[in-house]
């Protein structure tokens, strides 16, 4: 977790040139998962995604799987959360509104892309709407792949940032 | 001259203890709440002691400021935390002989409180944005209508003990038991706990946990503050409600509360208040289970009715005599 | 009594500067007169009030037949003090405020005049001098709504509403008055000394008949529909006078002939004045806070105090009534105190509410916005009257408040049900009007002073100057120290209360620096409070101080759109719109919506107006049809006047026999 890295200067030449970088995916260790000791707020953005992983997530929160006892929250603004969690490919509409939230949290905070689409672009990667991955536009410090992501591997995913 | 100072020392280390216990167990008792109701949801839910680790997290984040905000949203948080700690510190949570205890009048406390919510409401609109004027209008309105309710029951209260002072209400309780029984008594009763339900945003007036922004309330105001105002917001928020179900559960149940200068009988109080607001925060929070949130327009009923109630609790006072 | 009628020398003295003059130098020096007059009769007051020691003075030179008295009591002096106070701050305000019309000769004289009326009423001690300054009092404001008529046409409606309603409150005293004197001389010590004789039925006739006329200008509902036309459309500083000084004095009406010159009365009387205060208040707060225009606002807010104002003498009139001499002091040591504190609060709003005007060029909020950071000094004095006004603790409304409350929580002690219902009644209206009143304000500051500019006028404020900010902070004086250390002041107004009641009381209070009841459990320190709170608050801050790393400066968050423009945020009349919807029984308010369909179809709509007024409902339903009916009993009559001569003779003709059959 560290301070947000924007791939492109500003997000015009982003979606112009579209160009994205393969990273390895960073292993869910890599967070320093005791800085937020167990309290872990997120903003939830769809930034084009079909509602698979929005099903997916609200099951995480459900009371099989309950992420909220191990101190995650969804909340209502970037200004109280510590990251966002992103679904979906990053769409021409959604670009701005993406930016804009990145923008408004207060660092340090993490990016988390949950689900194929936010991943690596997932079979909507080369649509005529599409600006691009998330990883074109920031750094992305857990990925969630699947289509859709199985609940257990979200609630492991945000185990592994709250390090409960 | 030495009795003078032991009983400043012990008023001080009193009111020390208040404050902290407060500090600590308004999170704490936000955090039972929360776990409630997971639990009745069929949930394990958060541990109680969440929304502490969520306060010390956001003391360590960094804060944000919109354009065209102005020193009130800087200054704010604060006001807020400071009048609801001098509040607290006054109070009689744990013993009746706390700091400034003459002056810890019944419309002292009440004011107080309101002018936490009145620099909460101006902060909603400081920046300008639609959802911070929204929650603003409907968090100072709901105020608004309830603060009658709330000082008619505190004037029910006062005429029953001929005194608005706060600390000689509870003592005077304690030596009157039959007060607890009478008819006043049990109206006032009902009337502030919807007030505590409204002031404190709890349901059905408002819904604490929502994400959606057309139907926050007090959430609404708080939008624009992240990092460590947003924990000393949240911390005054949570003191409000520590400080409003403390108060509550001595003025009907005022027993366990220190009348005497014993550190011993302090540290007894203190357990005696866990478990007295511990109880009122579970019965709230199935209450709150089992309802839906009422439409903003039906809220002013809900008021009125707590408000004719406390008019009630003040006629039976007075017909009894 | 010398200090005295040598401040009110000055005054004339600075009346006639302003005559002289030219008219770069007029505006200075009547105002340097003017507040050296004011500060003597300041002094003055304030030796009456320390020492209670009362001095009188008789001039038969000055008004032919009856002549000029003038005695300064401890009641009449408070009013003075507070009086000369608020004078002194509008004047040295009204240097940097005066433009125009303002500089001429006419208006400088008719602000002194008006200024020495409003001395002399409280000092009056004869009928004859105090219907003379009364008459003087209403003129001089009269006049001075219409100095800017030219550029404000409403102005001269204002002004006609007014004359009407202060002359017929002004004939309704006067009646009442000659009522009480015609057993005895004018002078007050022969009513005083006579009243005991009167018969019970002569004396509340006396009583009402003033009643209505002092409560007319105390702005009680219904005799108030003259006072949210006439203070938003008169120069600021005139409209922060007649508010805070003027208004009050219908307050000191009531005290005066209820209290004093007939030594109480009957419990109905106080019934009476409790259920005005009732209804004003409530329905001031209300129209606060749903007024758009901030000087409108605070016109019913000032409706609304002396609404308060009335309860606590009406309620101590009725404990006085029914044997609680104390707790009767108590009520109206509270009444007065309250007087006093809204005198200095709602001069410093009123005065910044003409600083808001001459900054931005706009008094409506919903043309305001974003003035902290473009006049923050202004926006500060403004702030701490409101906080004055909502009564935060540690402020002058607070204390004010507080001793109120006290004084109606210990009547409780009574068993008399009429009275126990006057009381509960008055104590509920007081919760009621407590959260109205913190709405208004809110609204007052956070949509005028806080957010973005909502007009380019907001948008270009300047601060106002220097001599403006003076005057604003000299009334901000009163508001903290009246608020932080009431003690101080609380000697004076219970020597004052007590001139008022004719049985001097048993219930003291104890003054040091807080406030303490004696007999009761009953005590603030709002000093220690106010200690209290800023350590807390500095304990915070240091603490955060010590975590927190630099505040960033972002966009406000819109959910993800841009950046939000000024329009998008919420205006006076959408933050009140709940409370509004909630009362609309009560505001009645008039809801306009017109849809023009589209051509092609009925189901798409190519524009919509909504438009929601909320009028006074008072002046709609009572006085719109008298005012229809007069005008059409005015048309009617003309047709007796059509210009024949020979009609006319008739006329005369028939009354002349009319006459001599009847004195045959």
């Amino acid at each position: 977790m560290s301070t947000l890295r924007y791939r492109k200067g500003s997000i015009f030449r982003s979606l112009v040139s579209r160009a994205r970088t393969e990273r390895a995916v960073s292993m869910p260790d890599v967070i320093p998962g005791t800085r937020l000791r167990g309290s872990l707020q997120l903003r939830h953005v769809d930034a084009g995604s079909c509602n698979g992983c929005e099903v997916e997530i609200a099951s995480a929160f459900a009371p099989t799987y309950d992420a909220a006892q191990f101190g995650a929250r969804l909340v209502a603004s970037p200004r109280h959360a510590d990251g966002v969690l992103v679904t979906g490919v990053v769409t021409r509409n959604m670009a701005g509104a993406l930016v804009r939230t990145l923008d408004a949290l207060p660092r340090p905070a993490v990016v988390v892309a949950c689900g194929d689409c936010a991943v690596s672009g997932g079979i909507f990667r080369d649509a005529y709407g599409v600006a691009g991955a998330l990883d074109s536009f920031v750094d992305v410090d857990v990925r969630i792949p699947g289509c859709p992501p199985h609940p257990e591997a979200i609630t492991q995913a945000l185990r592994s940032l709250s390090g409960r | 001259m030495t009795n003078v100072g032991s009983s400043l020392v012990y008023a001080i280390i009193a009111s020390i203890l208040q404050v902290a216990l407060v500090a600590l167990g308004g999170p704490l008792l936000m955090g039972l709440m929360a776990k409630v109701r997971a639990r009745a949801e069929g949930r394990v839910g958060a541990p109680i002691h969440q929304p502490l680790r969520d306060l010390r997290k956001l003391m360590g984040k960094e804060g944000l400021r919109a354009h065209h905000s102005s020193a009130v949203l800087a200054v704010v948080p604060l006001v807020v935390l400071g009048s609801t700690t001098l509040a607290v510190a006054i109070s009689p949570l744990v013993t009746t002989h706390p700091l400034l205890s003459a002056s810890a009048d019944l419309f002292v406390i009440v004011y107080l409180l309101l002018t936490g919510s009145v620099a909460m409401a101006l902060a909603g609109l400081d920046t300008g944005t639609a959802f911070g004027g929204m929650g603003s209008s409907r968090a100072i309105t709901i105020g608004a209508l309830a603060e009658p309710a709330l000082l008619v029951a505190v004037i029910a209260l006062s005429i029953q003990a001929r005194t608005s002072n706060l600390p000689a209400i509870v003592a005077d309780t304690i030596t009157h038991p039959v007060w607890t029984s009478t008819p006043t008594r049990l109206l006032a009763l009902v009337a502030l706990v919807i007030v505590v339900i409204a002031e404190t945003g709890r349901l059905p007036v408002d819904n604490p946990n929502t994400h959606l922004e057309l139907t926050m309330i007090h959430e609404a105001m708080t939008l624009e503050y992240a990092g460590s105002d947003l924990g000393l917001v949240t911390l005054g928020a949570a003191m409000r409600l520590g400080l409003l179900f403390a108060l509550l559960m001595n003025l009907f149940v005022p027993w366990g509360v220190a009348t005497g200068s014993s550190i011993l009988w302090l540290l007894g109080a203190v357990v005696f208040l866990v478990l007295k607001t511990s109880l009122l925060a579970v019965v709230v929070s199935l209450i709150e289970v089992h309802s839906a949130k009422l439409r903003l327009f039906r809220v002013p009923e809900l008021l009125a009715g707590g408000f004719v109630l406390a008019v009630l609790a003040v006629i039976t006072q007075l017909a009894a005599r | 009594m010398v200090l005295f009628l040598a401040g009110l020398g000055c005054c004339v003295l600075g009346l006639v500067a302003a005559m002289v003059f030219s008219v770069e130098r007029r505006v200075v020096v009547a105002s340097l007169s003017g507040s050296l007059g004011c500060l003597l009769t300041f002094v003055a007051a304030s030796h009456v009030l320390i020492s209670g020691h009362v001095s009188s003075f008789h001039s038969s030179l000055v008004l032919p037949l009856s002549g000029v008295s003038l005695t300064l009591d401890p009641l009449g002096a408070l009013f003075v003090a507070m009086t000369s106070f608020v004078g002194v701050a509008t004047l040295v305000y009204y240097v940097g405020y005066a433009k125009n019309e303002l500089r001429s000769r006419t208006a400088l004289s008719l602000l002194l005049l008006f200024l020495i009326a409003l001395l002399t009423v409280p000092a009056a001690s004869s009928v004859v001098t105090l219907m003379f300054s009364w008459e003087l009092m209403a003129l001089s404001s009269m006049l001075l709504i219409m100095v800017e008529q030219r550029r404000h046409a409403e102005a001269r409606v204002a002004a006609q509403w007014y004359g009407a309603m202060t002359q017929l409150g002004a004939v309704s005293i006067l009646l009442g008055l000659l009522l009480l004197s015609l057993k005895s001389g004018q002078t007050f010590a022969d009513i005083r000394a006579h009243v005991a004789a009167m018969s019970p039925t002569l004396r509340s006739f006396a009583f009402v008949l003033t009643l209505i006329g002092f409560a007319s200008k105390a702005g009680a509902v219904p005799f108030h529909v003259w006072l949210p036309k006439a203070h938003p459309e008169a120069p600021s500083p005139v409209s922060a006078l007649m508010s805070s000084a003027m208004v009050a004095m219908g307050a000191y009406g009531i005290v005066r002939v209820g209290n004093d010159l007939l030594g109480g009365g009957a419990l109905w009387w106080w019934i009476i004045v409790v259920a005005l205060g009732v209804v004003s208040a409530l329905f001031g707060a209300l129209h606060a806070v749903t007024s758009v225009d901030l000087k409108r606002l605070l016109a019913y807010s000032t409706i609304d105090i002396l609404g308060l104002v009335l309860i606590g003498v009406g309620c101590s009139g009725a404990l006085a009534a029914t044997g609680h001499p104390g707790d009767a002091h108590l009520a109206l040591i509270g009444a007065l105190l309250l007087v006093v504190a809204h005198a200095s609060f709602k001069g410093c709003l009123f005065l910044g509410a003409g600083a808001v005007e001459r900054a931005t060029g706009s008094r409506s909020l919903d043309q305001l916005g974003g003035l902290i950071r473009r006049i923050p000094i202004t926006t500060a004095l403004f702030g701490i009257g409101a906080l004055s006004i909502v009564a935060v603790p540690a402020f002058s409304g607070f204390s004010s408040e507080w001793l109120l409350l006290q004084g109606l929580l210990h009547g409780f002690v009574d068993k008399s049900s009429p009275t126990l219902i006057v009381l509960l009644v008055g104590v509920v209206a007081l919760a009621l009007t407590g959260g109205l009143t913190a709405v208004a304000f809110v609204k007052a500051i956070g949509i005028g002073f806080l957010g973005q500019a909502r007009s380019t006028g907001a948008a270009s404020a300047h601060e106002v100057p220097r001599a403006m900010q003076i005057g604003m902070g000299i009334l901000c004086i009163p508001c903290v120290v009246l608020g932080v250390a009431p003690g101080l002041v609380i000697p004076l107004v219970s020597r004052a209360a007590n001139a008022g009641t004719a049985n001097v009381a048993s219930r003291s209070l104890e003054s040091g620096i807080g406030l303490t009841l004696d007999h009761v459990r009953g005590a603030i320190e709002p000093m220690l409070l106010l200690a209290g709170f800023l350590l807390f608050v500095a304990l915070i801050s240091g603490v955060k101080s010590l975590l927190r790393r630099p505040a960033r400066k972002v966009g406000a968050w819109r959910g993800g759109g841009g950046q939000p423009t000024a329009r998008m945020q919420y205006t006076a009349t959408s933050y009140a719109e709940p409370l509004q919807r909630v009362f609309s029984d009560v505001l009645r308010p008039e809801i306009d919506v017109e849809v023009t369909h589209a051509v092609e179809s009925h189901y798409y709509e190519q524009s919509l107006s909504y438009e929601i007024r909320v009028d006074d409902a008072v002046e709609r339903l009572a006085y719109q049809p008298v005012i229809r009916t007069l005008t059409r009993v005015g048309l009617a009559a003309r047709r007796l006047q059509n210009g024949s001569v020979h009609r006319y003779l008739a006329f005369g003709f028939i009354a002349l026999l009319i006459v001599l059959v009847v004195l045959a």
